[in-house]
């Protein structure tokens, strides 16, 4: 048994340097001077899945991105992890994509790339964190997904069992390939790339798809990037202050002191 | 008909309260847009919960009941689900967040070719270029920035809310609603991805549901070498502890003791932040509880915007001297 696999990657801001980013409040635009990128942490669990699967049954990892053209580090990071192709989706009009837009296009690429048994996604990403992605594609690839996966076995050619986090626990779900299926953090412990690893990707293939894909998949620019997306950002706006804080100074047994009495005012105590 | 429609999830035959809290949102929605208010409920054998939910607002419930769905399947329940929204085209449907009510919500968006926007923090109706919008707010992925949404041209517009954010209304007796039984045509083709069974797991120690008293950190307690002295504190002052999310990605607590966005809701009486620099993402978690102190190092650090008390220092002198005062 081989698998194909198909990991969709997406490339974000970094975490670590949100507080860098600031807003021009008149213009809505975003400050992103000086913040790095970085792969979507949830997504380097989810090329770690396929690349273990891949490691038990055999087959292909190939690692998919929609995004600008720099988002071609991310797939490079993904070949020296292990993956064996990468494909970007790149074209100013896939630009300002929400969700539905996004999943489009993802399923546009797929379709082009041939047979498939698995596709993985993280669960959210950290700059959109909505999650709705994987099931969105797998509606248009019209096939079964799992999303909040923290385990997955796979049984034979057709079949994974998958352990689905809900609160409190968790649903086993068997469900039927090919699927799309999202991963949690506790899926695994992602690997980081080796120099062997950088070295050997260098020679490895990156495919380049524009606009032109989904021509051919007779799917027009108003159902792609900011004009196939149903939803609009407005405004974007920081919020007023919401109490009025009473600072609290002295010597920290003064403070503590302080604290612990106006709490006992407050009846927080 | 454009109502405002609420998917209801149900587990082991109980509603979940998030669904409640969006039948009371739906109920404000649909006052301002005099319209009505409907609800989805998928289950089996679960009439009981349909009457229920006409006392929280619902004037008309969907109810399909069969032995196959008592369980979430996503297949059967996105197909149901998006028939019915076809059928009906409610102006708004509204689903609680949960991880099960975020994953129909997806595919049944997607299905519908419909905008989806996830954990608003409010929902209102807005008049905009003459029509009313819906308008979503979230939080943007940078810490205080928030986003403001609209669906102009798609019907229906939907959205998620994580739960704890909205409050639940109370049962009105009074109220009458309609039970519209469906049969569901359920194919075998549904069940591509079955589940199986619900397994429940035990959490350790009180959810922080019910906590009175919330001792929560942040990063900022890395230097300190972990969450020793937050433990410490919650002893003396008889609280839980909690954390931000670097904290649970530290291993410094479990993931039910995350507060925030992708977290818990919290409403506590005192909500201790420390070390943490007060991201929205994390504060809209407990800006419901009524005292909130705040301690970090960094003067201008957005805590201080949501805290009812403040201090700026370093947690390793104050916290320490906070639980020798406490102890007295
Ligand atoms: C879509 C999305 C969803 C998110 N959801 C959540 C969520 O649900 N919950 C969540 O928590 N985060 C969430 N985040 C992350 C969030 O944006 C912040 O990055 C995070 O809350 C910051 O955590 P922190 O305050 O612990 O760390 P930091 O921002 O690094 O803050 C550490 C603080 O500690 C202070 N400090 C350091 N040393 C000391 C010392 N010795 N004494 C006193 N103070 C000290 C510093 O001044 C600083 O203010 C989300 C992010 C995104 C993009
Ligand atoms: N532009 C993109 N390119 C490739 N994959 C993506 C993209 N956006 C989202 N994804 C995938 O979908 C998952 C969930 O994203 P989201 O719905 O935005 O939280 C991510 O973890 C990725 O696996």
């Amino acid at each position: 048994m081989a698998l194909n696999i198909i990991v969709c990657i997406k490339q974000v801001p970094d975490p670590e340097h949100f507080d860098k980013i600031s807003i021009d409040t008149r213009t809505g635009s975003i400050q992103r001077e000086g913040i790095l990128s970085i792969t979507n942490p949830l997504d380097r669990n989810a090329i770690e899945e396929a690349l273990r699967k891949k490691e038990e049954f055999g087959g292909t990892v190939t690692v998919l991105t929609m995004g600008p053209p720099q988002a071609k580090k991310s797939i490079e990071d993904a070949l020296a992890m292990g993956a064996d192709k990468g494909v970007i989706l790149c074209d100013m009009a896939f630009a300002g994509a929400d969700t539905l837009s996004t999943a489009r296009v993802l399923s546009v690429g797929i379709r082009s790339l041939g047979d498939f048994d698995l596709i993985f996604c993280g669960n959210e990403t950290v700059d959109g964190a909505t999650g709705h992605v994987a099931a969105q594609l797998a509606e248009f690839l019209d096939i079964p997904h799992v999303t909040f996966a923290r385990r997955i076995n796979i049984v034979d050619e057709e079949t994974a069992m998958v352990e689905r986090s809900i609160e409190n626990g968790y649903l086993k779900v068997e469900v039927k390939l090919p699927a799309v299926i999202s991963v949690l953090k506790s899926i695994n412990k992602y690997r980081l790339p080796t120099v062997m690893g950088i070295m050997e990707a260098a020679g490895k293939e990156i495919v380049e798809l524009g606009c032109s894909v989904c021509e051919s998949a007779g799917i027009t620019e108003g159902e792609i990037g900011i004009r196939g997306s149903p939803t609009k950002v407005l405004e974007i706006f920081e919020p007023p202050q919401r109490r009025e804080v009473e600072m609290i100074e002295g010597k920290p047994e003064e403070i503590a002191r302080r604290i612990v009495k106006r709490l006992h005012e407050l009846e927080a105590l | 008909m454009k109502d405002v429609m609420v998917w209801v999830e149900q587990r082991d035959n109980r509603l979940m309260d998030v669904s409640l809290e969006m039948l009371q949102k739906a109920t404000e929605l649909a006052a301002v847009l005099k319209e009505n208010v409907s609800a989805v409920l998928i289950g089996n054998e679960c009439k009981d919960l349909a009457d229920e939910l006409i006392l929280y607002g619902a004037s008309k419930v969907f109810l399909i009941e069969d032995s196959r769905l008592q369980l979430y399947q996503s297949g059967p329940y996105v197909r149901i689900t998006a028939d019915i929204i076809s059928e009906v085209s409610p102006e708004i449907v509204l689903i609680g967040g949960t991880s099960i009510g975020m994953d129909i919500a997806s595919r049944v968006a997607a299905t519908l070719r419909t905008g989806l926007t996830s954990h608003c923090v409010d929902l209102y109706i807005e008049k905009i270029e003459g029509k009313d919008q819906l308008v979503h707010i979230v939080p943007g992925w940078k810490g205080n920035m928030m986003l403001k949404i609209i669906c102009p041209e798609h019907r229906p517009q939907m959205a998620t809310v994580r739960p704890g954010v909205m409050e639940k209304g109370e049962p009105d007796h009074s109220l009458r609603g309609e039970i519209v039984s469906i049969n569901p045509d359920i194919r075998d083709g549904d069940f591509k991805a079955k589940t199986l069974e619900m397994v429940h797991e035990e959490v350790e120690g009180i959810s922080l549901d019910d906590a009175d008293i919330i001792v929560s950190g942040g990063y900022g307690l890395y230097s300190a070498g972990g969450f020793k002295l937050i433990e410490e504190l919650a002893d003396a002052i008889n609280g839980e502890v909690a954390g931000t999310r670097p904290a649970f990605d530290q291993g410094w607590i479990p993931e039910n003791r995350m507060i925030g966005q992708s977290g818990k809701m919290v409403r506590p009486r005192l909500f201790v932040s420390i070390g943490a620099s007060g991201a929205m993402h994390y504060t809209t978690g407990f800006s419901k509880a009524n005292v909130i102190v705040g301690i970090d190092r960094n003067p201008k650090a957005a805590i201080f915007n949501v805290s009812d008390l403040g201090v700026v220092g370093d947690l390793e002198k104050i916290v320490p001297c906070l639980i020798e005062e406490l102890k007295k």
